[in-house]
């Protein structure tokens, strides 16, 4: 056998062929089984299943109108706020379904915040912004308070930059300090997700980065759900990514999967830019 | 109209610029063997001095490439089509230098008379030849079924390269004179049998862009 016989050979016991999925084990914090969702006779959301993990980004994607946002604000409930809608199917939330008849809302949303497009502080404070939500719960001592304020400034990655300003308004800072205050908010009531709806669509790329560092620190503590029209972002932050399409989830995978070899030719002509 | 036109041109200029390099390279080689049989020192000169286009062609297709992924972040298919694409270039390159050791090889040999292995270099030559362009076209076609097809003859090549250093082992016993050629004679089927591997690797991209996944064509 010739040398280069024998090298083949040995490399013969050694080849191997990669795969690119990876299973997880985390426990799921969300489990859509089956939901549709319809604004007066537009089915908005077509049989969703998703089971989303703890500590986890996840990522949801996909054209304008596709029901990602409408989706986002069902996981809270905020969709209700809309006149004539109607779901059906099963939204599981730590094991217990949230469309229950004697689930309260206003628990739900005390574990579940959520971080909008544009930034929206209270025209208050910094400090009032972020003692707002424990207010509301009943804290009143004003060394907890205080505890609070600077735990969420500091989770947010903000404290440094506010810290000297704390009674200024929260109008006085910029875009980016403002998201990063709403996120602080987000923080103060405890909550376990966080739900953030395009949360760096507003911001300069330095601040944008930052959110997007932040969320990858804030996973070790919450679980995420992001909605986003930059596919970039999706591939950057997050662990999973859903692709959504006129109310459907086509594919639902691990991101570096959806980003390098996904499975459905609607998702590749999407994240590749070929429509949408 | 597709939405990125303009990208897809571009990806596909880039596409083409690497079957005009794979050419230029299989070319080369043919040349170089070309000159070796015929002792012809002015074709071995050609092919010294061609290599500097197949040198600019492939810098030019990375220089493509690298702008490409900077200006539109693409993902999926298209990432991976533009990394097997510098892969590739970077194969044929590779190729066209080998085409220039064989000619210098061929100038260091000048009139010297050929042992007869050279008879099995050229076998060698027409197998390797046939890798490339085989896969030139599986590239261009995407079809990996052909791609497949060019490790089998792989194996040929590198059974030829084996006996051809051991016949030329057992001819050097005999001819101490010859050693010189015969050494040359044992860089060239190197040279040869390197070439059929570039051609096995650039399979193993064509697998990659079309499946995704990693695949190992010499087990």
């Amino acid at each position: 056998m010739s040398t280069t016989q024998a090298i083949n050979n040995r490399s013969k016991t050694a080849g191997l062929e990669q795969e690119s999925s990876q299973a997880t084990s985390t426990s799921s914090v969300y489990d859509t089984k089956q939901l549709n969702l319809w604004y007066g006779d537009n089915h908005a959301l077509k049989n969703i299943d998703l089971d989303i993990k703890q500590n986890e980004v996840t990522a949801i994607i996909g054209p304008s109108g596709c029901g990602k946002s409408t989706y986002l604000k069902t996981l809270n409930r905020m969709v209700e706020l809309v006149p004539n809608v109607k779901t059906s199917g099963q939204i599981m939330y730590r094991g217990r379904n949230i469309f229950d008849k004697d689930y309260s809302v206003e628990e739900l949303r005390t574990r579940v915040g959520m971080v909008f497009q544009k930034p929206n502080p209270f025209p208050k404070s910094i400090y009032d912004n972020i003692a707002y939500g424990p207010r509301i719960h009943g804290i009143k001592n004003k060394k907890i308070l205080d505890e609070i304020v600077e735990k969420s400034l500091r989770g947010a990655a903000i404290w440094d930059e506010v810290k000297d300003r704390l009674n200024e308004n929260a109008y006085s800072i910029s875009g980016g300090q403002q998201q990063r205050i709403c996120i602080a908010r987000a923080l103060a009531i405890e909550p376990d997700v966080i739900l953030m709806d395009e949360p760096t669509s507003a911001l300069d790329p330095i601040s944008t980065l930052k959110i997007e560092e932040l969320v990858q620190e804030l996973k070790k503590d919450y679980s995420i759900i992001i909605v986003t029209h930059n596919m970039q972002q999706a591939a950057r932050i997050s662990d999973k990514t859903a692709f959504f399409l006129n109310g459907e989830v086509i594919e639902y995978d691990n991101t570096d999967t959806i980003f390098s070899n996904p499975s459905d030719k609607r998702t590749e002509d999407y994240i590749s830019g070929r429509f949408g | 109209m597709s939405v990125r036109e303009k990208f897809d041109s571009e990806l596909y200029s880039s596409q083409d610029q690497l079957i005009q390099l794979s050419n230029m390279a299989v070319n080369a080689l043919g040349k170089s063997v070309g000159a070796l049989l015929n002792h012809d020192i002015d074709a071995a000169l050609e092919v010294i001095e061609e290599d500097e286009k197949i040198n600019r062609l492939e810098e030019e297709i990375n220089d493509r490439v690298i702008l490409l992924i900077a200006r539109q972040a693409p993902v999926a298919t298209d990432l991976r089509r533009l990394i097997v694409i510098i892969k590739v270039a970077s194969d044929m390159e590779r190729v066209g230098d080998y085409a220039v050791n064989i000619a210098k090889e061929t100038i260091r040999l000048g009139k010297e008379e050929h042992l007869v292995q050279i008879v099995q270099i050229e076998k060698m030559h027409k197998l390797a030849t046939t890798m490339l362009l085989q896969v030139i076209d599986a590239f261009v076609e995407e079809d990996v079924s052909k791609a497949r097809e060019i490790a089998e003859i792989d194996d040929q090549v590198d059974d030829l390269y084996g006996e051809v250093l051991t016949e030329l082992m057992l001819a050097g016993s005999g001819n101490p004179e010859k050693i010189r050629q015969i050494t040359q004679l044992a860089f060239i089927g190197r040279y040869m049998e390197r070439s059929a591997d570039h051609a096995t690797n650039i399979a193993e991209q064509l697998f990659y862009l079309v499946r995704g996944r990693h695949y190992d064509l010499n087990k």
